[in-house]
């Protein structure tokens, strides 16, 4: 018997990208993991320091040149650059009936704008 | 005579609800309802059974709003003050009156490969595989195996109402079972059937499928099981 399976034509296109849609996945369960702790070490630390009654100023005096934290919220942004395009890409794609390649441009765009921007407020921090 | 208001979706579409008085018997199933109308007041109303012992998956409605197998449902469990309301199933094509149009429904069990493969180099003269009942793709198997197509749980899911493309949990449900199957010869091409966003991928997990499954089946673990075999292929770089 040959292994040849009979399908129905009107196989939608999109469902070609198995792999890409697949490793979308994948990034995105991987990045709630990381983003789950991410967000509740950076809540703690806000609870903290308004509890401490910690200034700005004296927040800054401990995040300049602190290599731990710069790293911590590097990480924190490229979780969150991760996650949120590709939440948001299969909204357009449910809500809006979005699903041209034109969508994971503009996704492509937000995750990369989202990276950048974190970075730098994270540098900013670093820098003091 | 207690009667019973019932009243049933005419048309296609396009179309109306009329209304009916169907005399309330004992044990009176909603299918029963339904037949009672076709025979006895107009004969031309459409609709679809075949087994009425809740084999055939043919007689599925929307009964008050909720997807059921109608030869199964008892008046008593879903009339609200003497009223039924019954409608074709939600999420396919009304060809008239309480019938739908199912061929996209099984269309999608094909795209998800849901026919069994034998295995490269089998032959008939084979002698039977040996599966033990106990073994875990067994048992596995098992929980989604006794479907009977009914498309309760296609009606019942939003994401097939948002996405038509989606291959939807009955379909998914039969993946996964042959994804289960270890006779199976056609494993990578059926995961990356199932896989992306007309697949496993968009379920919600909102679990209406496997709440009105009339068989109590979970489609919504199976298609968590093939979220979970689809991304170890990936991993494996077999997708
Ligand atoms: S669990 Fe998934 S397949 Fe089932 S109804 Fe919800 S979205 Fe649809
Ligand atoms: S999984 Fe259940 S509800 Fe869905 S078609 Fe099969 S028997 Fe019907
Ligand atoms: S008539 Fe066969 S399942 Fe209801």
């Amino acid at each position: 018997m040959s292994a040849e399976i009979q399908v129905p034509a009107g196989a939608p296109a999109h469902a070609a990208s198995a792999r890409f849609e697949t490793w979308l996945w994948i990034a995105q369960r991987a990045s709630a993991v990381v983003l789950a702790l991410c967000v509740l070490v950076h809540l703690v630390t806000i609870i903290y320091a308004v509890r401490h009654g910690l200034t700005g100023a004296a927040i800054l005096g401990r995040t300049r040149g602190n290599t731990a934290a710069l790293a911590f919220y590097a990480l924190y942004v490229l979780a969150i650059a991760v996650h949120a395009p590709i939440g948001l890409r299969t909204l357009c794609q449910e809500w809006l009936g979005w699903r041209a390649a034109s969508l994971n441009w503009l996704i492509g765009a937000l995750a990369l704008a989202l990276f950048v921007f974190g970075l730098r407020a994270g540098w900013a921090v670093f820098l003091g | 005579m207690d009667m019973l208001k019932v009243s049933v979706w005419r048309g296609a579409a396009s179309g109306e609800y009329r209304s009916y008085e169907v005399p309330r018997q004992e044990s009176q199933s909603v299918l029963d309802v339904v037949t009672y109308i076709q025979r006895s007041i107009d004969p031309t109303l459409s609709y679809r059974f075949a087994c009425r012992v809740g084999m055939c998956g043919a007689c599925a409605m929307t009964v008050n709003g909720v997807a059921r197998w109608t030869c199964r449902t008892h008046v008593a469990k879903v009339a609200k003050n003497n009223t039924l309301q019954i409608a074709p199933l939600a999420n396919l094509p009304v060809i008239k009156d309480l019938v739908t149009d199912m061929r996209e429904f099984f269309d999608k069990w094909a795209r998800a490969r849901g026919q069994f493969v034998s295995g490269a180099g089998t032959t008939r003269k084979d002698d039977f595989a040996r599966v033990a009942a106990d073994s875990p793709e067994r048992v596995a198997a098992n929980a989604g195996i006794e479907c009977i197509g009914c498309g309760v749980c296609y009606a019942s899911c939003d994401v097939v109402s948002w996405n038509p493309d989606y291959l939807g949990p009955a379909a998914l449900n039969r993946a996964w079972t042959l994804v289960n199957d270890v006779r199976d010869g056609a494993r990578a091409e059926r995961l990356a059937a199932v896989a992306g966003d007309a697949g496993c991928h968009a379920c919600h997990t909102h679990l209406d499928c496997s709440e009105r499954c009339p068989k109590n089946i979970a489609p919504t673990a199976s298609i968590a099981g093939l979220k979970r075999a689809v991304m170890l292929a990936a991993l494996k770089g077999e997708l």
